[in-house]
């Protein structure tokens, strides 16, 4: 959606959504020209620059929403994949029933149970901390989860859209192997839509890992934004919320252009 | 049935889809039972829990569900680390828990709507400013917002379904929006070609189901995304407020203890995952059953 | 016989629907030699198309084909497997569609779509390739090759578009090509050139062409011999001056009488009509498909399925168990 509208008006977005927020409009647009300059403020609780303690914080998090989206994928598309090759199979039904659940499931709870289940009756994985690769894996599966569905199943409705086609019929006729027919002739064109959505998700991932990197006290850009909230440290919070905001934006400015790079119709004209 | 050359049939025959159809009300039968006894539960809480949910026992804390071996028949799903019965407060829960959705959905509907139908009928400016609206609350973090909104104000059920109403009507005035512009264009059409009565019939037959489809959907997706968002706001404190029997705020106060009283987490969990998924599967059977046939 | 190309007998397509079995196409055989143009007329939904498709064993997963022969340049490939049906699809028969608009997949370059045909059936190297389908896009017409091939399908013509498909279907060399309509979504203009196209690279390549139409004016121009179907069965074939100057079934007669043939029809003449439609196929039928429609029809035409019959020495027959000549006397 925010792909319909001018790219200078998103500019504007960020401007106009503080005078939302906050009734001091003064205040907010001295604050606002500091933000812009680099300048966020000082932070109450930690007295260090916010934009420095943000800056500090925001790779832990990236790294979780990297890992996570990359978990998405990787298990939805093969799934949408599959069950768009059978339609009405077992398979079809599973990932169905998968993507029905999955977006159930609230990701607190979900955390919960793994961290019972894993860390506890199976000693397999820690619990909490940022040190090695095995603390992510719990906290990935956690943020990535909600984001599969909606994959699955957009994988799905592309790919049974684009095996239907005349072109697929000319791939087959001309004899190529059902491989090649479908990963490259049908994915390559199914995949469009879904790369956009990933970008998309990608940036809901930011709000999610509130929670996530809260349960699992991982010490990335959300855990701080617990934190800040409850100790009313109010110049990091709204530091984050610019930051938030940007990155959302920039997302959505490029699962657009994705779209129209990986569509030669779009790219070319 | 003439054979045509134009058989592009998929990989389902009529019986296929037909026994699709079946399971897709299956999943809409089951959503909508589960949504209709837990809407019945919520309203005669009173008379099905059967112990106050506020009143607390010290004597009587963390006590196990009645399948535990310690665990009675008097406190079906036994106690929380106050006391309180856990089956009385998940019945009372589900009054939050649908008075958020119901709530928030029916604010964010109004205002989405209004916001909506503004845009599409008047356009241009107005247009603008809502299309503009629209984008800057996609670009905002909903939950740090709201947490944030609710850290200021103070938690309460009131604030809680304000703040989400406030924030959740996006997908409410981009659809009524385009069906709006849907309905202005055939406005057009008509004094192009001067034919009054049929449009307002074919509105009604083809416009006015299609839109109330896809608000009923996006009504359904609403109430489930406010349900979750509260749970998670609560369970991160910054919600309904101790002692409201909100099942996000009962997975918050158990997960203390939830090595050892693991009930304590997974009914109220359970709890949100059925109603989310019910509410999720009527939403699915809607669509799933008026589209193809708006399609015919 | 090592000239026949493509020998097919008794070809059946069923296809289950939830009312009934649905006999789109009922024992048909067809046959097409070196150098041959063989042209399927007939209506939308008469199965022409369904049964170029059986031929490729490209039918939808649901239609049950029969056959009692599938013979392609003298090899039996009736019971070949997929992997080896993928084999000869697009090396020893081709296929050309009738929509080149969306024939193409859109997301590749021309080039890399001509290549990839090289380098499954040839084992050839890119650049070899490249050079091949350089040079077959000239062949078809198509200049400045060279960046053709660098161009997405959407920046070409409709008609350019399936000289590039035509051209496509060639790189193999193919023993037969199949042509559903290739010329019907092209203009007018378009139509006569790609017309030609097929006739000239038809003689270079000493292929068999089957070319699938509904257009009269396209079998006059490039069929060397004709198959009429109706509702799923060939009611009459032969030679094209055979079809054209004496038509005998009397769907073919009233498929003349409907168009304007060149030389045949007369200026201010009204055209022709058949009244009626296509039965269900939907479950059993006896008798005569066309006999609702039929002016000579009679009692005995819809009690028994109809044999296709020539008289002896000719090679033209039809499905009709009245005699032709008696037919003529009286329209």
């Amino acid at each position: 959606m925010a792909g319909e509208t001018a790219s200078d008006a998103d500019i504007e977005a960020i401007r106009k959504l503080y005078g939302f927020d906050r009734p001091i409009l003064v205040q907010y647009l001295d604050w606002l020209q500091r933000a812009i300059a680099g300048d966020l403020g000082k932070s109450y609780y930690f007295r260090t620059d916010v934009s420095s303690l943000i800056g500090e914080r925001l790779p832990t998090t990236m790294m979780l929403g990297v890992s996570a989206i990359t978990f998405a994928i990787v298990f939805s598309v093969p799934l949408g994949v599959a069950a768009a090759i059978r339609p009405n199979s077992i398979i079809d039904r599973v990932a169905l029933f998968l993507s029905v659940m999955g977006q159930a499931l609230p990701s607190f709870w979900f955390a919960l149970m793994l961290i019972i289940l894993l860390s506890v009756n199976l000693r397999l994985l820690p619990t909490s901390g940022s040190d090695t690769w095995l603390h992510f894996v719990m906290p990935t599966v956690v943020l990535g989860y909600y984001a599969a569905p909606a994959i699955m199943r957009l994988t799905r409705t592309g790919m049974l859209e684009v095996l239907s086609t005349d072109y697929i019929r000319t791939a087959r006729a001309k004899g190529l192997r059902p491989s090649v027919v479908l990963f490259k002739h049908a994915l390559r064109n199914a995949i469009i839509p879904v790369v956009s959505l990933a970008a998309v998700q990608f940036g809901f991932m930011l709000g999610g890992s509130i929670v996530v990197e809260t349960i699992f006290a991982l010490h990335g850009a959300g855990f701080l934004a617990w934190e800040s909230i409850t100790r009313n440290d109010l110049p990091t919070v709204q530091g984050l919320i610019l930051v938030f905001s940007l990155f959302y934006i920039v997302l959505t400015f490029l699962a657009d252009l994705l779209n129209a790079w990986l569509d030669p119709r779009i790219r070319i004209s | 049935m003439p054979i045509t050359d134009e058989v592009k049939l998929d990989d389902e025959s009529k019986l296929g889809s037909l026994t699709k159809k079946i399971r897709g009300h299956q999943g809409m039968i089951i959503g909508s039972v589960i949504v209709f006894a837990v809407i019945a539960i919520a309203l005669l809480a009173p008379l099905l829990a059967p112990h106050d949910p506020y009143e607390q026992d010290l004597m009587k804390r963390l006590l196990p569900p009645f399948w535990d071996s310690r665990g009675s028949w008097e406190h079906i799903f036994g106690t929380d680390h106050l006391g309180r019965d856990y089956l009385s407060r998940l019945i009372y829960g589900a009054r939050i828990s649908l008075l958020i959705g119901i709530g928030a959905a029916l604010i964010s509907g109004l205002i989405g709507t209004i916001m909506g139908v503004m845009a599409g009928y008047f356009g241009g400016r107005v247009d603008m400013v809502v299309t503009f609206l629209i984008t800057v609350r996609l670009s905002m973090p909903v939950v740090l917002v709201a947490l944030a909104v609710v850290a200021i104000v103070g938690g309460s059920l009131q604030v809680v379904i304000t703040v989400l109403g406030l924030l959740l009507w996006d997908r409410f005035a981009v659809v009524m929006r385009s069906s709006t512009l849907q309905i202005r264009s055939m406005d057009y059409v008509a004094a192009a070609q001067a034919v009054g009565c049929s449009v307002s019939r074919v509105l009604m037959t083809e416009v006015m189901p299609n839109v109330v489809n896809n608000l009923i959907v996006i009504t359904t997706i609403e109430i489930a995304h406010a349900i979750i968002l509260e749970a998670a706001l609560s369970f991160l404190g910054l919600g309904v407020q101790p002692p409201l029997p909100s099942w996000g705020l009962m997975v918050s106060e158990g997960k203390d203890m939830m090595l050892f009283e693991p009930w304590l987490i997974t009914i109220p969990g359970v709890a949100l995952f059925l109603l989310v998924l019910a509410i999720n599967l009527m939403g699915d059977g809607v669509r799933d059953i008026t589209a193809p046939e708006n399609r015919n | 016989m090592s000239d026949r190309v493509l020998d097919v007998k008794n070809l059946s397509i069923d296809i289950p629907l939830a009312e009934g079995m649905l006999h789109a196409v009922d024992g048909i055989d067809i046959h097409v030699d070196k150098g041959e143009t063989l042209c399927i007329v007939g209506e939308s939904g008469c199965g022409k198309s369904l049964t170029s498709l059986a031929v490729m064993d490209l039918l939808p997963k649901k239609a049950i084909r029969r056959l009692e022969r599938l013979d392609l340049a003298g090899a039996s490939i009736l019971d070949y497997s997929e992997q080896q049906m993928s084999d000869i699809r697009g090396s020893k028969m081709g296929m050309i569609f009738q929509e080149p608009m969306t024939s193409l997949n859109p997301a590749f370059t021309i080039g890399n779509q001509m290549v990839e045909t090289l380098q499954r059936h040839r084992n050839m190297n890119r650049v070899a390739a490249r050079d091949l389908a350089k040079r077959m896009l000239e062949k078809v017409g198509i200049t400045a090759a060279d960046q053709r091939l660098n161009q997405y399908p959407h920046q070409l013509s409709g008609g350019l578009r399936q000289r590039v498909m035509i051209a496509m279907t060639l790189l193999c060399e193919p023993e037969l090509i199949i042509a559903d309509e290739p010329t019907t979504a092209l203009d007018v203009t378009i139509q006569a050139q790609i017309l030609l196209l097929l006739q000239e690279l038809q003689s270079e390549f000493d292929m068999g062409l089957i070319l699938i139409t509904h257009d009269l004016g396209v079998v006059a121009r490039i069929a060397t011999r004709v198959a009429v179907m109706y509702a799923g069965q060939i009611v009459e074939q032969g030679t094209v001056k055979q079809i054209f100057d004496n038509p005998m079934h009397p769907y073919t007669r009233g498929l003349m009488r409907c168009i304007p043939v060149p030389g045949k029809t007369k200026p201010g003449e009204p055209l022709g009509s058949i009244p009626g439609m296509v039965p269900s196929l939907v479950g059993k039928f006896t008798g005569c498909r066309f006999a609702e429609r039929c002016d000579h029809v009679t009692d005995a035409c819809r009690q028994s399925d109809i044999e296709l019959r020539a008289e002896s020495g000719e090679t033209q027959s039809y499905r009709c168990i009245i005699d032709a000549k008696e037919m003529a006397k009286v329209a």
